[in-house]
């Protein structure tokens, strides 16, 4: 048996632990949790072993699942690079996002299911990882879809969160819809969904004039998994979900799944749509990143710093450079894993405390969780030699080639980032604690107004302290990953695939100046961004008790924290307009086809019946003359004519 | 082998016939002893069966001055539809094992219901299929009538109103293709060879199809279905739902296609267009429908879209697509039905999801709310199940064929997402509100309304839920089951008329 049969395993195992747990263990939560966390270590291992003994070469596994006339589908996998790089990513940040829940997770009275539903995600996003055909990627695509409703949905007693899983499913399926529809297109056109067999063929020439469009309706699929302009709103709402679920799904692999999906097909894209890519992926990070800045929900900050870098990657792959996109992925997945997991020990040790403005001082009480985030922040915010700072270069540099318009709005993004992520780093965790006993009356009033008061008067009561060493562990793995993921060959690694000609650099040394060398304007542009950044968080934030710059900026300001009004809209025009087709879809069964044709028919057949009833008048002599007049009528047709 | 399917219902309306009255165990043991049997003669034959070839089940003369006969045949499209009908007998019995009053009449009525059913699938010539159909007809109306709820006696006479009609269009198209063939058969695959004049083939396709399309829910003829299924029991909707709008689309493929395929050539776009406003109106319709049951009545109606556009896109992936779709939805919407109707309906004694919505009903019956999460993603056609499968195929082989209507038909599916997903969160995870400060005489009540909510999940309606579930998900992760069986019945001289046309 070859190495790669592994494989499989790491495929099936986390669906063994899902439905194993689901079936036999809901009420015991150490066997559900050592499940589910034993199938993603597993098959973390498992991965390594694959590696190390099979190589980085690409392969293929498949066997026949439906075969109807042309249309023909296997279920198999498909080993490479990239594949191979991603499948690391999931199993490994996967492992530490599930130890930590462990922890997280505790006391939740739904933690078997929590695990379950997470074994289930870690499955479907392997899938995802691991398709050779487009059919199998957008079935484990939609399993993603599920499993990630169903984990947002997890606290589904809170409507706001029931909600948002109902939002995230809802316009994920409005991508899937264009997705699925460039499937058709290029099935119909090339005969085949398998991504060799369509590589090798070349699909741009023979899809014709289809070609751009076929590739944007795929692309489709990325913009909702990837929530991308404009269906980014449902991402932030996702932060409903339990704090490990943003951090596994909604920063680390879910939302990369589209940007891996267009490096997965990178060849059916024709230059115009990729221009179309790079724009909707540059007008993301610009605008997450603005709305980020006035935003006071560590979650949401964070959610709209994982838009805005998930742009930063669309923007990489549209810009013909994937391997760039592809290094800033895992290295974002990295650092916002961390970043995530932090803000979820933040909130745990204030007891579900979120708005930022309440925090303050936490570096003394947590310093464990205050330095990792710090590594977090600084590797986001592109500080040489951390990780982050090399990914984003290499976006960077290909915009410096390509276009000097998005690289101008990529420079003023990696500024923005640097701010909002300082802005939340100087009001929650540096500056002085915030909190304080909140008075208490006894006056009815205050009982009235409602137990959200008193919960929050005896929840900042508590003293703030450092999470156990489940939570912690996880922490410094991956502050150790988010240090050195720039220099340890990822880059190469992808390049290699991607454009085997180009140089790449190797060896310690060399990757750590390579970005001098090879594009010194994006990477000096880079760390300017970043002084700026910094100083002007320093300016605004170092020792302030509320935010200046709504006072500053005014309307932007207001507009920035309203999220620019895109729900709003939304649900002004496309929720509106959708309600009101289908109240008159509703009427006309109502009235017209029940109410008008029904009781046209029905009356129809009640006159008639009134009608005839009046020939029958019971009369003799009427019914006499009428049986004469028949004969004679007959008569005249078989004698007359 | 197969006509025992036929037989073993109806000697079970015969055995229910001879039970004393008033015992209702015995009653319901007996349908089920007959159900199950007929399950598991399907099986077999499903089994036994060669893909690709016509088994004759029976032939003998029965008005040999007509040349009709007693011919029951089975292909790989017929024999998927009795594979559908004996599992959905079984689930509905499953579902009514409740039924006390009038129990013995309520199991006849079903069994000879699901005997006409049997028939229709399996006869081969058209005048039996004919008088199989109007069997099947004639105890519909009285399972409404007398076991329904909600309009019942309005429902009931809807439904046999629509069918009668539609069974006189299909009559006067089979006597006047008897006629014009002059052949003196009625035997399908010799009225098959006939070539009917092109002219009379573009008014015949579309009585007969239209005819037997009412039974399959097409717009604008539809409104018999949501109204039928809701007023009916449960376990009459479900077979409802589940196989009697199936014989409609078996009819459509069976006679009208077959027989007028260049009808068919000259009407396609008309029926594909229909078909797809079904898909979207349904939804769309289903959306903001404030009755539970409504809500699913609708849904088959978009569901049953699919049959007739995969029936019309002229190409085998979207014709297997149609019919594997029949077979899905036959037992997800069985299964939609089944939760709504029995678990929930006759413990809260409501379907109005606005009341619903403030029972908090995931705490009161968890079983029940799983049940409906996993039949609401089978039903909108999530991978794994068998919708996801079937719809596929139906909107590969529609994108072939009518792609702008592809892509209306995507939009259908999406909005099949919405009324799914705000169906499970009003219905189960609605949240609890406040109650007022009971009054005290009515205590007793609530306390009882509240034991009622409260009851368990019985064992019948447990196996029922696992039977369906397990199906539809065996279906969809491996499809070939059934697909290596319908396929390779499109190559039988039966479509060689469709061929001829250009099914591909």
């Amino acid at each position: 048996m070859k190495v790669e049969a592994l494989t499989w395993l790491v495929l099936f195992l986390p669906l063994l632990a899902a439905g194993i747990i689901t079936l036999f263990t809901l009420r015991n939560k150490a066997v559900s949790a050592t499940l589910s966390i034993g199938a993603i270590v597993t098959g973390f291992v498992l991965t390594l072993a694959v590696i190390k003994f099979g190589g980085w070469d690409a392969r293929e596994l498949s066997v026949n699942w439906l075969s109807i006339g042309s249309l023909n589908v296997d279920f198999g996998l498909k080993l490479d690079a990239l594949s191979l790089m991603m499948l690391l990513i999931v199993t490994g940040v996967g492992s530490a996002i599930h130890i930590y829940s462990y922890g997280y997770m505790r006391d939740d009275p739904g933690f078997s299911r929590f695990f379950a539903c997470m074994s289930l995600f870690t499955f479907s996003m392997l899938g995802i990882v691991l398709a050779n055909n487009f059919l199998q990627m957008f079935i484990f695509w939609e399993l993603v879809g599920v499993s990630s409703y169903l984990l947002i949905g997890f606290w589904f007693e809170k409507p706001s969160a029931a909600d948002a899983a109902k939002k995230a499913f809802i316009t994920n399926r409005l991508g899937d819809l264009g997705f699925i529809l460039g499937i058709l297109i290029i099935f119909t056109a090339l005969g085949s969904l398998n991504f060799t067999v369509l590589e090798s063929g070349n699909s741009i020439a023979a899809l014709g004039g289809m070609a751009t469009l076929g590739g944007l309706l795929v692309f489709c699929g990325a913009i909702g998994k990837s929530a991308q302009f404009p269906l980014h709103v449902w991402l932030p709402d996702a932060m409903e979900g339990p704090t490990p679920v943003s951090a596994l799904i909604h920063a680390a692999t879910m939302v990369a799944a589209g940007v891996y999906m267009l490096c997965r097909v990178f060849f059916i894209f024709t230059p115009d749509a990729l221009t179309v890519i790079s724009w909707i992926g540059g007008i993301t990070a610009l605008l997450a990143a603005l709305i980020a800045v006035q935003q006071n929900d560590i979650k949401r900050i964070l959610a709209y710093s994982t838009l805005s870098q998930l742009g930063y990657m669309v923007m990489g792959v549209g810009l013909t450079a994937p391997e760039a996109g592809m290094f800033h992925l895992t290295t974002h997945a990295f650092f916002k894993a961390l970043l995530f997991l932090g803000a979820g020990s933040v909130i745990i040790a204030l007891h579900h405390e979120q708005d930022i403005w309440k925090m303050g001082g936490l570096r003394k009480k947590m310093p464990v969780t205050f330095w990792t985030f710090m590594v977090g922040t600084l590797a986001l915010a592109g500080v040489w030699p951390l990780s982050g700072f090399f990914s984003k270069d290499a976006i960077l540099a290909a915009a410096h080639e390509n276009n000097l318009l998005l690289f101008i709005l990529g420079v003023a993004v990696a500024a923005l980032t640097t701010f909002y992520m300082f802005r939340l780093v100087f009001v929650a965790f540096l500056g002085d604690r915030r909190t304080g006993v909140a008075p208490v009356s006894d006056s009815k009033e205050a009982a009235q107004a409602g137990d959200e008061s008193m919960r929050q008067a005896r929840r900042l009561s508590y003293e703030p302290h450092e999470s156990p060493g489940v939570v912690i562990w996880p922490l410094r793995i991956l502050a150790v990953a988010s240090v050195v993921g720039g220099v340890i060959g990822i880059e190469a690694l992808f390049g290699g695939m991607f454009k085997p000609d180009a140089a790449h650099p190797h060896g310690l040394l060399a990757q750590l100046v390579y970005p001098f060398q090879h594009a010194p304007v994006a990477a000096l542009s880079g760390l300017a961004a970043f002084a700026v950044g910094l100083f002007a968080a320093w300016k605004l934030y170092a020792n302030a008790k509320t935010d200046p710059l709504p006072d500053k900026l005014g309307a932007l300001s207001r507009a920035m924290a309203n999220r620019f009004y895109f729900d709003e809209i939304y649900e002004a025009t496309v929720i509106r307009i959708h309600d009101a087709i289908a109240a008159i879809a509703d009427w006309i069964d109502r009235w017209i086809i029940e109410g008008f044709c029904i009781g046209l028919v029905r009356g129809g057949t009640d006159l008639t019946g009134r009608a005839l009833r009046l020939v029958q008048t019971g009369n003799l002599q009427t019914y006499a003359f009428l049986f004469v007049l028949g004969v004679a009528v007959v008569l005249w047709f078989v004698l007359g004519k | 082998m197969l006509a025992w399917t036929v037989y073993i219902s109806f000697l079970g309306v015969l055995g229910l016939m001879l039970l004393p009255k008033g015992n209702a165990s015995a009653a319901r043991k007996v349908a089920m002893l007959s159900a199950v049997a007929g399950l598991l003669v399907a099986v077999a034959g499903f089994i036994q069966f060669k893909a690709g070839e016509i088994l004759t089940v029976a032939k003998l003369p029965w008005v040999p001055s007509l040349g009709i006969e007693y011919h029951l045949a089975a292909d790989g499209v017929s024999l998927t539809l009795v594979l559908l009908t004996g599992l959905a007998a079984v689930g509905g019995i499953l579902f009514s094992w409740n039924i006390e009053h009038r129990a013995k009449e309520f199991f006849a009525f079903y069994l000879a219901l699901i005997g006409g059913v049997y028939g229709v699938f399996l006869s081969f010539d058209l005048f039996l299929l004919f008088v199989f159909y109007e069997i099947a007809i004639v105890p519909k109306y009285f399972i409404i009538a007398i076991w329904g709820s909600t309009r019942k006696e309005y429902g009931a006479m809807k439904l046999a109103l629509y069918s009668f009609v539609g069974s006189a269009m299909v009559l006067i198209g089979l006597i006047a293709a008897y006629v014009v063939s002059g052949a003196q058969t009625m035997n399908v695959l010799e009225l098959a060879k006939h070539p009917f004049p092109h002219s009379f083939q573009v008014w015949a396709f579309p009585l007969v199809f239209v005819g037997f399309a009412i039974l399959a829910g097409m717009w604008p003829f539809h409104t018999w279905a949501p109204t039928g299924h809701v007023a009916a029991p449960t376990a009459a909707s479900m077979l409802l739902a589940g196989v009697v709008m199936k014989l409609g689309a078996y009819g459509c493929l069976r006679v009208a296609m077959t027989l007028f395929p260049e009808g068919l050539e000259a009407w396609k776009t008309w029926i594909a267009v229909l078909a797809v406003i079904g898909i979207v109106y349904g939804a769309m319709v289903a959306l903001v429908q404030k009755d539970f049951k409504f809500v699913i009545g609708y849904s088959s109606v978009s569901h049953m879209g699919f049959v007739l556009l995969g029936l019309v896109t002229l190409n085998t992936i979207g014709l297997s697509g149609a019919v594997l779709q029949m077979f899905s939805h036959g037992i997800i919407a069985g299964l939609l039905f089944a939760v709504v109707g029995r678990m929930v309906y006759e413990r809260t004694h409501t379907r109005e999801l606005s009341v619903l919505e403030g029972m908090n009903l995931v705490k009161a019956m968890p079983f029940a709310a799983v049940t409906f999460v996993i039949a609401g993603a089978a039903s909108m056609g999530l991978p794994g199940f068998s919708g996801f499968v079937a719809e596929l195929q139906v909107l590969i082989g529609a994108w072939k064929a009518f792609p702008t209507l592809a892509v209306i038909t995507g939009v259908g599916i999406l909005i099949g997402v919405a009324y799914t997903l705000r169906a499970i969160q009003q219905a189960f995870f609605g949240e609890a509100k406040e109650r007022g400060a009971p009054v005290p005489h009515d205590d007793e009540e609530t306390k009882h309304a509240e034991q009622e909510i409260r009851a368990p999940i019985t064992i019948p309606e447990r196996i029922g839920a696992v039977l369906l579930i397990g199906t539809s998900l065996v279906i969809g992760l491996y499809p070939r089951i059934l697909l290596d069986v319908i396929f390779p019945s499109f190559n039988s001289p039966l479509f060689d008329g469709l061929r001829r046309v250009g099914l591909q």
